[in-house]
């Protein structure tokens, strides 16, 4: 039986990060729980806020549950973990320029050039190319995982576009709304500058062609995106045009977008689709999202793209293993935060290793997010286990495998009360001529007993996350 | 602003408008079937359907018109843009999109609405129309007044505005013309008690029954009347006031982009037209040509404002 | 030898256009086999927009022109100093590494058929393998023009076994891929001689990376490696990758567009007899 670690009790006595949150759950009985529950789902759903992780899919009208029990870091845990994701963030993006450029991890043989130069988030169209600061991926979301007092480890790195940043801002706002008294008792850091720190490290990228006040869009799929709020809460809070591919166009060497006053030059694009959608010039004829010879602006310095195009290669799962490497090839340091032993189906030895102890192992596809696609060993049949037997055998570069993690619990509002479920952590740190964090993140919750799978499409809340003043 | 959310903010105040046009048929024609002389009611309902601008599409699904048919028609149904579900789906889908240029209050109103009607629609058939048509009008109020109420006197405000008052003008015009041959001048000598009473069921379409009375008192006249709709100031849905409504928000976008359009000018020569016009005038064309002349102008004038402001090519 | 290229494309759409993006490949590639005399490329009522070399070394030229417009002129009109280096790409500077040329496209995707043709040619030295590969190429496909489309595949030209130099590119490029050859599509102008088949002077052929030699361009529709009579313009993983011209015009109708094309390649002191 594993034991896994509760954030907020140690045995009988309460963590101190928690210790006024005690005497706060004790004083609210049942029904103004019930009460403040019913509160929060209706401002949420008035809001209009809809809600879909990166990758996750679903329905956009969808409402994703919150817990208002918070998830509290000490100042000296979330010193750890900034400095560990500030050194991730730079490492990723050296590697970036790096593998875009003469590629020096690979020919010391630190990484083999197969899983670079023929990953299918290898961009070919931006080889050569160094972007404005030498910054390819502006916002990196780092999936953080815990499993004890001091052990934390990464389980993915998004570089392309991670989502889920306004729920962290939203779930703020709600509790300071219903518990203003928490605020007053216990010392959180605020996170309500993270869209400032957004557009100030979006505007610090603006190609060296823009000779004024940077120009920031944010581009969108539309409105039947899922994360369409997310675009337009986001754009709205730094006070920016949320743009379709149609509201812009290319002109000469610019890229502008249309107004009720004529055409007006964009410097920066923060662009929520994906790589293939870009430009129907360069990438996916077929696309009706993207901007007809944006890239080639791109390339020549008429524009910025955040994150630049290509910028997934280095959050592949297949990749992900070689980032301990990066950060001691690039930066010379030890990584302060540890990756979670993974084993590489397409290796001989580790494969064998997977195949014989299955039951235990969480298996993921290379390619793969949102939950799907994966083998939780422990919690799996006897059936399901041999059938995910052999598509590993079919395909066993296609895979990866991972030890079944004891994910930390914290307390959570069930419907019995209080029980501890199984947490995530999700940060966004921002990279631009500044490295910055916002002190906190997105906290997802399994809200299944005893699961293990935090993805808002497989029974996944939020909750806010606290950071504390020291 | 974008072009875009300049077109989003347009025609969320257009079908707005719009579903309260719908609404406002509905309830004409359902006054209509309760006269006495309810011989005539068949084809007054196709001037109903011909009014509303889309009577083939209906022919189309339910064939002759019926009461109920054209309840759900005018009301419920999807197939009919122009009904008041497929107005209020598209204002607040219109409204989705640029949410972040509306005021939390004018986005709950639209909202709100959209929410509402959902539940009217899984409830279907129990609500009598009156009620339908209240509600209706309740929320095109509440969206229009919390519009007025928060919204910044911007570009954006404009637009919502000249949306407004050219699909006010459009519906005014073509709600007049369903029943302009009452209003023909002879008519008056008849003094038929039918005449009399399918023109106060003209005003009440209009919510203008009451304000008509005060502003002019005495018989209910084809002159009163269409003094009223097309050249009182002073009368909320008459022509002139949608026009030169227009026209005042026209040029307050012109000034506050410094830049004059063709759009303006248009609107300009439009109210100009108006103006000139006398009662004696517009029978003299004829009430029908002269409202088909101004439903045509109307729309001329939307296609310019799309060219100059909307469609980002510029 | 001096080649000298007129070559016209004209667009004509059938309803005035909103605008059109064009991005260029359309300048010879900086090697030791070819060298500019002069090269100027216009289009009409357009402007310039950024310039860059890509990764595989290619000089990129983007274009717009403002609409409304029916029909658009591009002419390339230059002078060429070329020289045969038996078809090796020498002194070329590219940024992407050969592994980034294994990705197949959906017209260079390999099926049974393509990969039994590779096999066939099998040889232990990759030299001799890459040529032979290029020799079963051209055996297996006839050079019929008409029998394929912009949008026939490799496996469909070795199914209907004819075709044209593109189809003979993209049939190379999948079998040398399948059998470990890093592979591409490259675009140019051919000049055709007297006494020769006169193939298209708009040309393509493909250029597979050989270990040793790095990379190699074969023709097999000439049943050749490129030589001083070839010029090359750009490459891609295939002939869409690698177009001399990608375009989109804002606000056309589907098939509205319609395309002529008239190139010519020749030597300067014969201008007037190999014109046309």
């Amino acid at each position: 039986m594993t034991t896994y670690f509760n954030e907020m009790y140690d045995g009988a006595s309460v963590r101190a990060p928690y210790a006024r949150l005690g005497d706060w759950t004790a004083a609210m009985p049942a029904d103004r729980r019930l009460e403040k529950q019913a509160e929060a789902e209706a401002l949420f759903r008035r809001i209009g806020i809809t809600f879909a992780v990166y990758g996750e899919g679903g329905d956009p009208d969808r409402l994703i549950p919150f817990d208002m029990f918070p998830r509290v870091f000490t100042n000296s845990e979330w010193g750890k973990l900034e400095r560990g994701i500030k050194q991730r963030a730079r490492a990723l993006n050296a590697f970036l320029v790096d593998v875009y450029g003469r590629a020096e991890i690979v020919r010391a043989g630190r990484i083999p050039a197969k899983l670079v130069f023929q990953n299918e988030a290898y961009e070919r169209a931006v080889a050569g190319f160094i972007p404005p600061k030498g910054v390819y991926s502006h916002i990196v979301g780092i999936d953080i995982v815990r499993t004890g007092p001091t052990d934390f480890f990464v389980l993915e790195d998004n570089c392309r576009t991670p989502s889920g940043v306004s729920y962290m801002l939203e779930s703020r706002e709600m509790m300071m709304r219903m518990f203003p008294e928490l605020f007053r008792e216990n010392r959180i850091e605020p996170v309500d500058r993270y869209p400032e720190v957004l557009r100030r490290t979006l505007a610090s990228v603006a190609p060296a062609k823009c000779d004024r006040e940077p120009t920031v869009v944010i581009l969108t799929p539309g409105h039947f995106n899922s994360a369409y709020y997310e675009h337009s809460f986001l754009a709205d809070l730094m006070g920016v045009e949320l743009v379709e591919g149609a509201d812009l166009f290319v002109d000469g060497g610019f890229v502008w977008m249309r107004t009720t006053e004529g055409p007006k030059r964009v410097d920066v694009i923060y662009r929520r689709i994906d790589d293939a959608f870009i430009d129907p010039l360069c990438f996916r004829p077929d696309s009706m999202l993207g901007v007809p010879g944006l890239m080639d602006v791109y390339r020549s310095g008429g524009v910025s793209i955040c994150s630049a195009p290509g910028a997934g290669v280095a959050d592949d799962k297949a990749i992900y293993t070689y980032v301990p490497e990066m950060v001691r090839f690039y930066l010379g340091e030890e990584p302060i935060l540890q990756n979670v032993p993974t084993w590489k189906c397409g290796a001989a030895d580790d494969l064998k290793h997977v195949l014989a102890n299955l039951g235990d192992l969480v298996v993921k596809e290379v390619h793969g997010s949102g939950g799907y696609g994966m083998l939780v060993g422990p919690k799996s049949t006897k059936a399901e286990i041999e059938e995910f037997r052999e598509r590993i055998k079919a395909d066993p570069e296609n895979y990866i495998a991972q030890p079944t993690l004891a994910l930390s619990t914290t307390p959570t509002f069930v419907e019995e009360g209080i029980a501890p479920r199984h947490v995530d952590l999700r940060p966004y740190c921002l990279v631009g001529e500044r490295i910055e964090l916002v002190p906190g993140g997105l906290t997802r919750v399994a809200l299944r007993e005893g699961s293990l799978v935090v993805n808002s499409s497989q029974g996944g809340g939020v909750k806010d996350t606290w950071v504390l003043a020291e | 602003m974008l072009s875009r959310t300049a077109d989003n903010l347009y025609w969320i105040a257009r079908y707005m408008e719009r579903a309260e046009t719908a609404a406002r048929l509905l309830e004409v024609g359902a006054r209509i079937s309760l006269l006495p002389s309810a011989s005539g009611y068949r084809s007054d309902w196709d001037s109903l359907l011909r009014a509303s601008g889309n009577g083939a599409g209906y022919t189309e699904k339910y064939g002759v018109p019926d009461q109920k048919n054209i309840e759900s028609w005018f009301f419920f149904d999807r197939d009919n843009p122009n009904s008041v579900a497929s107005c209020i789906t598209a204002a607040r889908e219109n409204g989705r999109i640029v949410r972040t240029a509306l005021t939390t209050q004018v986005w709950d109103a639209l909202n709100t609405a959209f929410q509402e009607l959902r539940q009217i629609e899984a409830r279907r058939g129990v609500q009598e129309l009156s009620r339908l048509t209240d509600w209706v009008m309740r929320h095109s109020a509440m969206v229009r007044g919390s519009i007025d109420a928060t919204l910044l006197r911007n570009d954006g405000y404009n637009f919502l505005n000249i949306g407004y008052y050219l699909e006010r003008g459009d519906s005014t015009a073509r709600l007049m013309d369903v029943k302009y041959y009452v209003l023909l001048p002879q008519v008056d000598f008849v003094g038929s008690g039918l005449d009399n009473d399918q023109w106060s069921m003209l005003l009440r379409a209009l919510g203008s029954h009451r304000a008509f009375h005060w502003a002019y008192g005495g018989e209910i006249t084809a002159a009163k009347i269409a003094h009223f709709l097309i050249l009182n100031p002073q009368s909320p849905r008459a022509l002139i006031t949608c026009v030169a409504g227009m026209a005042n928000h026209m040029g307050r976008l012109a000034k506050y982009y410094g830049r004059e359009t063709p759009a303006q000018a248009a609107a300009q020569a439009l109210l100009s037209e108006i103006e000139r016009q006398t009662v004696e005038t517009i029978f003299d064309e004829g009430l029908h040509e002269f409202l088909l002349r101004f439903v045509g102008i109307s729309a001329r004038l939307g296609a310019i404002i799309h060219d100059s402001y909307l469609s980002g090519d510029m | 030898m001096r080649l000298t290229v007129d070559h016209v494309t004209r667009y004509h759409y059938d309803a005035p256009v909103r605008g059109v993006v064009q991005s260029h490949r359309l300048t010879p590639s900086r090697f030791d086999g070819q060298k500019l005399i002069s090269w100027e490329v216009t289009v009409t009522g357009g402007e310039k927009g950024g310039a860059f070399r890509d990764g595989a070394g290619d000089w990129v030229q983007a274009w717009t022109v403002k609409g409304p417009v029916t029909e658009i002129e591009v002419r390339v009109k230059g002078e060429v100093e070329t020289a045969d280096l038996a078809g090796i790409l020498r002194g070329h500077r590219e940024t992407v590494p050969p592994e980034a040329w294994c990705r197949e496209t959906p017209a260079t995707e390999a099926d049974e058929a393509l990969r039994a043709l590779a096999e066939s040619a099998r040889h232990d030295e990759p030299l001799s393998f890459a040529h032979a590969l290029a020799f079963a190429v051209a055996g297996a496909i006839e050079y019929t023009p008409g029998a394929t489309h912009e949008h026939t595949t490799a496996a469909e030209a070795l199914a209907a076994g004819a075709g044209v130099c593109q189809d003979h590119a993209h049939a190379l490029i999948a079998c040398a891929r399948t059998v470990g050859f890093p592979a591409r599509y490259v675009s140019g102008y051919l000049f055709a001689g007297e006494g020769e088949t006169p193939h298209e002077a708009a040309h393509a052929w493909a250029e597979l990376w050989v270990p040793g030699f790095g990379w190699i361009g074969f023709d097999p529709a000439n049943r050749c490696c490129p030589d001083e009579r070839y010029i090359r313009l750009g490459a891609g993983l295939d002939a869409r990758e690698a177009a001399p011209i990608r375009g989109i015009a804002r606000g056309a109708a589907t098939d509205s567009e319609s395309l002529e094309v008239a190139v010519s390649v020749a030597q300067p002191v014969a201008v007037q007899s190999q014109a046309q």
